[in-house]
């Protein structure tokens, strides 16, 4: 199978180095390769499952509970103004 | 070319923002008018291990507006992981929900003009939101208050035909979110907000046009314009030998224009999955039904209900329906006055003049619903006349009391006393000989001349119905 | 007493007694852990607080007070649980400098009950991998055989406990990170039913796989350290609402006339090394001796649980560490003199210098698996393999106590010796994997050693919610067993 390692990086939000893409683009397929065996299995009309239980799901009453402060929230951003979060210039 | 060989074929997504205390699956406040960061738990800012739990509040609201929609509510929907970057989404990822949402298949209908409308709804999902980015040119800065509070995202079946029609079913929705308060519906503020879905095709074509999305309009009349113009650019693309290009677009109210926001756009990929953190959502019938009944009467059926019950013209009814503080209050007044349509109509008018004049919201209504039906009880039972009643209202305007203490500490009580008011109209009747004779010669327009004299001589108290009846028999006797 | 010789059980009943005081132990562990830990790596953090807890916990005890359940235990911690005020890295470059502003629940039930965290240990970055040669802060070595890994990702709490460095520690396991390491370096180790231990807090690797356990000495260690950290969490939608059973108090070794299935896929030819066959076979004759009757099962779909496990898992992670993104807390690339041209780039270049090369190639896969396109037959087809994987290890636990098997393919390979093979490496999960798929408590117990001398361990796989009866046989095996080799280092 081929892999657009490329556009896999992107979605992964990975830039790549030279030696990391051909790396990849060997063992990903080969690797994926290696996994596609379970297309064999039948799994007749199971659903697909995501969580290993047969528990059910328990709400969170809505009571708000007090938080420290923002600067705790920001003491481990590598860039702040204030108590906002401080990043490149986003376009668009 | 014309305009009128094109039809426009529109659906509407709106995010309704849900009044709960604490946020979608964070147990910090959902107040982001707070400062900067303040409402930022851990789970909020996705810090390692955190942990998404739904808020129960949240899942009853989208539970009850689905109801209000008329929609489905599925006994299992699935929240899942929609993956994108941008810096105001901590997570990497918005908890939303994707092929089994809470809420499918419903309808909203609204009268346009003399026509009745009905707009289906494909499906309403809950998600959170996300936090606020503001640019500065050299750096962007995020506050997060906003990431995680809870939405319901709306979204309609391209049903909508007209610009006004998609301003109007947006009034329409939010007017049910207002009425189950599950929403309070600022636009401007954005606990509501609306993403136009807009195509063009020729009319008697099946086949939908290539659409454009007009993200975060931000009031109705803007939802009407931005459609509007988004309509014809398309129709004046197509005309020209043009093709659309599907796109996000923004509109810009100061030029009435839309404009993309991005020149070129990357098909998204943004690899939808169930949410690994969180059991499937299980409402059993029992707790919908619950949830049911908890419903409050819907505008739509009030309106029906006033219009029966209280005899009032339709346009009464959708004027005193529009929210539901109004509608109770009307219902409070009528109630207790005994007098529907007088109700009605000072509600409509004096009482709506005011608020609008003060900017006043219906919960505001700073007149007791009781000491208002007073006032129209004290008309009905001729204490006051109509006149004076205005400057009771007046009164009560600027402190809310007992109407008929005002009435007594002014002196306002209508004069009713034939033998006084006989007094009076003699008096007038001495003074003016030209009038009369004049008026008995045929001159009947002077009879609101002999009124008038009657009513300034009384400040305006004596009841005008025996001052009429006192001068036919003098005058004309 | 010797306080590194004592087991933590018995360490507690000293410390109530008031033979020796909350500060003595934890000073002898911390002792152990200088001596050791240049050379074996298997702490990141130590807490330099340890002693003052432990000297609080004196006073309280002096005072009168009662302890807690871990009262006075000094515990390792690996570090992938968020502690509060003491920096947690998951082993990654992404987080070397994240202090975080909360603690996990599991750290914060062990605080409730009065144990002290010695240290953060050491672990494959994001626990991903099965050697502990992905830690950004270098590998762990085997205290058994230093030329070694201890396995992973649980490598350094493993180390800690072997070489003495800790009574005890907690681990997790996605895919057997518990088991594993456990099996490598002679302890004992719990995968606890999913649900059962919260979450939160936990740095998340695959949230539908993830469990945290305890690592220990023996069995009822492992059982007391379990029954602290158990229990329904507001903070985790996916805890069990299920009352917490008292495992150690409950423990019954006489196991005759129960009957334990044997995974007919585990048992075939060259399934593992004779060297694991022959210890694993030797307790199977002990259970036998002890009136246990072995029936034959067989979990068919078991040979594609590594194609589901790392479908699953990376697809899970690729989405879990889209968080670390340099904006909030954890590394950024220096933009200085090259500056991003644009947001992506800004997360591209972070991304790339924070995290290794297992952890790249993991969220690649993951990222691919979910991509449109190939959600069909990557990801969702594995889930529905999942469920049926987990419905025939359903089927195969009605009419037995529980499973018993291998651990591990072999015993503890070299370090750098399949570090390149990323399909060799991943293939050593073929016998863990199938626990975490279904959600089945299990357990690693030392069992003997192979002709080198390194420690092998046996897996006893239970019903859902039912760890007492990994529990009864583990004491059992231990029992008999009655195993007394220590680490080479010692």
């Amino acid at each position: 199978m081929e892999i657009d390692v490329k556009r896999v990086a992107q979605l992964a939000a990975l830039k790549l180095s030279e030696e990391d893409t051909k790396l990849f683009a060997e063992q990903l397929p080969s690797l994926l390769g290696h996994f596609e065996k379970i297309s064999l299995v039948d799994t007749g009309d199971l659903p697909p499952m995501v969580c290993p239980t047969d528990m059910h799901i328990e709400f969170r009453e809505d009571d708000v509970i007090d938080w420290e402060n923002a600067e705790t929230a920001v003491a481990n951003a590598p860039e702040k103004s204030g108590n906002l979060f401080k990043v490149p210039p986003v376009v668009g | 070319m014309s305009y009128d060989d094109w039809e426009l074929v529109c659906g509407l997504e709106i995010h309704a923002q849900l009044k709960t205390k604490s946020k979608m699956f964070s147990p910090d406040s959902g107040d982001f008018g707070a400062g900067d960061n303040v409402n930022t738990h851990p789970v909020t800012l996705g810090m390692p291990g955190c942990l998404p739990v739904p808020n129960k509040q949240a899942i009853e609201y989208s539970v009850k507006t689905g109801l209000a929609l008329n929609c489905t509510i599925r006994n299992t929907s699935v929240f899942s992981r929609k993956n994108y970057y941008y810096p105001d989404l901590p997570k990497g990822y918005q908890i939303s929900q994707f092929d089994k949402p809470l809420c499918e298949e419903g309808f909203v209908e609204f009268k346009l003009g003399d026509e009745k409308k009905r707009v289906r709804i494909e499906r309403a999902h809950m998600e959170e939101d996300a936090g606020k980015s503001t640019h500065h040119g050299e750096y962007t800065l995020i506050n997060l208050n906003r990431a995680g509070v809870p939405l319901l995202e709306i979204v309609s079946r391209p049903d909508i035909r007209s610009a006004e029609e998609a301003a109007e079913y947006a009034r329409a929705v939010r007017k049910i979110l207002r009425y189950i308060e599950v929403c309070d519906g600022n636009l401007e503020e954005g606990s509501m907000r609306c993403d136009c879905n807009v195509s063009v095709r020729k009319k008697g074509d099946e086949k939908l046009g290539t659409r454009c999305e007009i993200k975060n309009v931000n009031s109705f009349r803007f939802v009407q314009k931005a459609i509007e113009y988004e309509t014809q650019r398309q129709i004046d693309v197509l005309e020209s030998g043009g093709k659309i290009v599907q796109q996000t677009r923004l509109y810009d109210s100061a030029a009435n224009k839309t404009f993309a926001m991005r020149d070129k756009e990357d098909a998204h990929d943004y690899r939808y999955f169930p949410e690994p953190d969180m059991l499937p959502v299980e409402l059993t019938e029992e707790y919908i039904s619950k949830v049911e009944s908890t419903l409050c009467e819907l505008p739509d059926a009030r309106v029906k209900r006033f219009m029966a019950e209280y005899e009032l013209p339709e346009y009464d009814s959708l004027i005193l329906t529009q929210e539901r503080d109004l509608a109770d209050y009307y219902e409070a007044v009528a109630k207790a006055s005994n007098n529907p349509k007088a109700s009605s109509n000072w509600i409509m008018g004096e009482l709506l003049r005011e608020l609008n004049e003060h900017e006043l919201d219906y919960s505001a209504i700073p007149i007791k619903a009781e000491n208002f039906a007073k006032l129209i009880q004290l008309i009905d039972n001729k204490t006051i006349s109509g006149k004076i009643a205005k400057t009771v209202f007046q009164e009560l305007w600027k402190k809310d009391q007992d109407p008929e203490d005002i009435v007594k500490a002014k002196g306002l009580v209508q004069i009713t006393d034939e033998g006084a008011i006989e007094k009076v109209i003699d008096e007038i009747i001495n003074a003016n000989p030209g009038q009369v004779e004049q008026y008995r010669g045929g001159k009947n327009k002077l009879f609101g001349f002999f009124v008038g004299q009657a009513m300034k001589a009384t400040k305006g108290q004596a009841n005008p119905e025996i001052v009429n009846k006192i001068l036919k028999s003098k005058l004309d006797g | 007493m010797e306080i590194l010789k004592t087991s933590m059980t018995e360490l507690k009943q000293h410390i109530d007694n008031g033979d020796v005081s909350c500060e003595a132990v934890t000073s002898a562990f911390l002792e152990q852990t200088k001596k050791h830990n240049t050379e074996l790596n298997a702490y990141i953090t130590i807490n330099e607080n340890a002693i003052e807890q432990a000297h609080e916990l004196d006073k309280r005890h002096k005072a009168g007070e009662k302890l807690g359940k871990l009262g006075g235990i000094p515990i390792a911690v690996k570090d992938l649980l968020c502690t509060r005020g003491i920096r947690t890295t998951a082993g990654s470059k992404m987080l070397h400098n994240f202090v975080p502003p909360y603690s996990s629940t599991v750290t914060e039930k062990m605080d409730e009950e009065d144990a002290i965290v010695l240290g953060k240990t050491n672990l494959d970055e994001f626990a991903m991998g099965s050697s502990n040669e992905t830690s950004y802060f270098g590998p762990v070595k085997n205290p058994w055989d230093t030329t070694r890994v201890p396995g992973g990702s649980s490598g350094g709490s493993a180390a800690a406990v072997a070489a003495r460095m800790a009574p005890a520690a907690i681990g997790t396991d996605t895919g057997g990170s518990i088991r594993q390491p456990s099996s490598f370096t002679g302890i004992v180790g719990v995968k606890p039913t999913y649900g059962r231990v919260s979450r939160f807090g936990i740095t998340a690797f695959a949230s539908s796989l993830d469990q945290a356990g305890p690592m220990a000495n023996n069995v009822k260690d492992a059982a007391l350290l379990l029954e602290a950290i158990s229990g329904r969490d507001g903070q985790d939608a996916t805890s069990a609402n299920l009352p917490v059973p008292n495992w150690v108090e409950s423990i019954n070794t006489n196991v005759a006339g129960k009957t334990v299935g044997l995974l007919k896929e585990c048992f075939e030819d060259g399934a593992m090394t004779d060297e694991v066959r022959k210890v694993v076979d030797n307790s199977l004759n002990i259970l036998k001796d002890l009136g246990v009757k072995f029936k034959e099962v067989s979990v068919p779909a078991i040979d594609t649980a590594v194609p589901i496990y790392y479908l699953i898992a990376t697809s899970e992670a690729s989405s879990n560490l889209a968080r670390y993104d340099g904006v909030r807390f954890g590394h950024r690339a220096n933009f200085d003199e090259i500056p991003a041209e644009n947001i992506a780039e800004f997360y591209a270049r972070t991304r790339a210098e924070g995290f290794g090369e297992e952890v790249k190639r993991r969220i690649m896969m993951g990222a691919f698996s979910l991509s449109s396109g190939y959600y069909d037959a990557y990801y969702d087809k594995a889930c529905r393999v999942r469920a049926l994987l987990r419905k025939q290890y359903l089927e195969a636990l009605e009419g037995c106590e529980l499973l018993f098997g291998p651990v591990t393919t072999s015993t503890a390979f070299k370090i750098g010796e399949r570090i390149d093979d990323p399909i060799e490496m991943y293939n050593n999960d073929i016998f863990t994997t199938g626990c975490n798929l279904a959600g089945l408590p299990g357990m690693s117990v030392p069992a003997g050693f192979s002709s080198e001398g390194l420690p092998v361990g046996v897996q006893l796989i239970g019903r859902h919610f039912e760890e007492q009866n990994l529990f009864d046989f583990g004491q059992a095996l231990e029992d008999e067993l009655k195993l007394s080799e220590v680490p080479s280092v010692l």
